[in-house]
């Protein structure tokens, strides 16, 4: 006879008992997923045309697009990671902060690398955090959830790059400052509804506060950047 | 929360004293959330049964009070995770507490408890570089506002250089503080004395106070510059000062006041360091006269 106690008292208290005798085999099944490669009829995607896969990603990442730009506590973003979306966030990012005056004399401006570096690191660092701070996502999860939020932020980069255009005044300084707080606090709104349930709520605010910082500073080379005349 | 006054969990107890009554042979295990229980309660139902259970408890007891919880090699994840196991209100109070030095309260031993974190001297440290960064930037930006020959930039190299000043000033000093102490002891025997983590953990959280006054520094006033970073030094400085004290009081008093003074001395350094480097003052500076060639006149160059 093996009897099992389990006392977790807080929310399973009714199953705070469960006795299993030995000569009632535990039965299971259990089924790993078909592999990626076969379709549910079946055929292998390998001979599909290469439009349909390229679209099927992208579908992917435009639907994590629009999670991302309507932020409910949905789980698909966790479920299904992948880094393709932050790696065309960054890019497009990195590119439109150059061509600045600043870049094309080396006066300070950042450097394509440098965004590079400040995002994927500063994605790297807040992920490791809250991983040792006892959260529950695993480390991709995370970097693909700080990736896709820097969605508004882009947006932002492109909005003011056309505001620009019309010349460098007070007022347009004025509008980008209120276009980049408006996605900088979109932005942190949005991954802390993502990554905020993985923590033990004790700890929430630690783990919200450097996510906070990390698109503070992206949101401050956004809002700095200063075009060539 | 559960407490031995509940029905439910003497409840167990009986239904598991009356299983082992109906079955000797049974084999007890008992899965327990560990928090809730009191020790009695665990030591009643959680552990087989065992003659030198108190004595396992104790040493448990003891082990998890002493903080030197487990021995877990440093190149695993599970030792720098044991750095991180702190909460919201600890971070909080610990802020406070390197903000506000009270005399005879020494951080390590009321805020620390034997629990050194590693949270909060990496994000203060960060945000300060951040923090020093940017309101150099805008100080400048005030500064130069209206001059016509000045272009604006965003001055990204300044974030590198301004890191390895405050990591290495929240590192090394520590390690040779550490050291320092370390060799003391051997040669006088002191009752305090602090671990590596810990001299690291007063010395991030000692920084705190510079953040609110690295933002004061945008406004361009220099005499307001100057009082925010005395009153920043005081504070900053009697902290660490109250902190070493106890540990350096048995040794020879000028040993005693050479490494006080150091401690004041390398923070004093930092602080007017960082000001001076990052934030230009405001001087009424007659704007550069680039020298026009004209012929048989000759030109001054004014600075």
């Amino acid at each position: 006879l093996v009897v099992i106690h389990i006392n977790i008292v807080r929310p399973f208290a009714g199953l705070s008992d469960v006795s299993i005798s030995e000569d009632v085999p535990v039965e299971g099944d259990i089924s790993v997923p078909v592999a990626a490669s076969v379709t549910e009829d079946g055929f292998s995607t390998l001979d599909e045309p290469v439009k349909e896969t390229v679209l099927r990603d992208l579908r992917a990442v435009g639907s994590k697009f629009v999670h991302v730009l309507y932020p409910r506590r949905s789980s698909a973003l966790l479920r299904d990671w992948d880094l393709w979306g932050p790696l065309l966030l960054c890019v497009t990012l990195a590119l439109l902060l150059q061509g600045g005056e600043a870049d094309s004399e080396d006066r300070g401006g950042p450097q394509f690398a440098e965004v590079f570096v400040i995002i994927w690191f500063g994605s790297i660092i807040i992920t490791l955090n809250s991983k040792l701070l006892g959260g529950t996502i695993s480390f991709f999860q995370s970097l693909c959830v700080l990736g896709y939020c820097i969605l508004p932020l882009t947006v932002a980069m492109a909005v003011c790059r056309l505001v620009l255009l019309g010349g460098s005044s007070t007022v347009s300084f004025a509008v980008r400052l209120v276009v980049v707080s408006a996605s900088f606090g979109w932005s942190t709104f949005a991954s802390t509804a993502f990554l905020a349930d993985s923590q033990p709520p004790n700890r929430k605010a630690l783990v919200v506060y450097p996510v906070f910082l990390f698109y503070f500073v992206i949101g401050w080379m956004i809002l700095t950047f200063a075009p060539s005349q | 929360m559960a407490s031995t006054n509940d029905p439910f969990q003497f409840k167990e107890f009986d239904e598991a004293g009356d299983l082992l009554d109906a079955n000797r042979d049974a084999v007890t295990i008992s899965i327990d959330d560990e928090d809730l229980k009191p020790q009695k309660q665990r030591k009643a139902a959680g552990f087989p049964p065992d003659e030198d259970e108190d004595d396992h408890l104790g040493d448990d007891k003891a082990e998890l009070l002493s903080g030197e919880k487990k021995n877990v090699p440093f190149w695993t994840f599970e030792y720098y995770q044991q750095f991180f196991d702190i909460e919201t209100h600890n971070v909080r109070e610990r802020i406070i507490g390197s903000v506000l030095p009270w005399p005879g309260k020494n951080f390590i031993n009321v805020y620390l408890r034997r629990k050194p974190d590693l949270y909060g001297p990496f994000w203060i440290c960060t945000t300060l570089v951040f923090a020093i960064a940017i309101s150099g930037n805008i100080s400048n930006f005030l500064v130069n506002l209206g001059k016509p020959n000045y272009k604006y930039t965003p001055e990204f190299r300044k974030v590198s250089i301004a890191a390895t000043a405050i990591f290495s000033y929240a590192w090394f000093i520590p390690l040779g503080l550490w050291g320092l102490l370390l060799w003391r002891n051997n040669k006088v025997m002191s009752l305090v004395t602090y671990s590596f983590m810990e001299i690291v953990c007063v010395y991030g959280y000692s920084l705190s106070v510079y953040i609110p006054a690295v933002v004061l520094w945008i406004v361009p006033f220099e005499w307001l510059r100057w009082c925010s970073i005395v009153v920043a030094l005081c504070l900053s400085g009697s902290v660490l000062a109250l902190t070493f004290l106890p540990a350096l009081r048995e040794d020879h008093p000028k040993v005693m006041i050479a490494i006080l003074l150091g401690i004041e001395l390398l923070n004093a350094l930092l602080a007017i360091g960082c000001k001076t480097y990052f934030f230009s003052k405001p001087e009424n500076v007659p704007p550069v006269v680039i020298p026009v060639p004209r012929a048989g006149n000759s030109t001054k160059m004014s600075s």
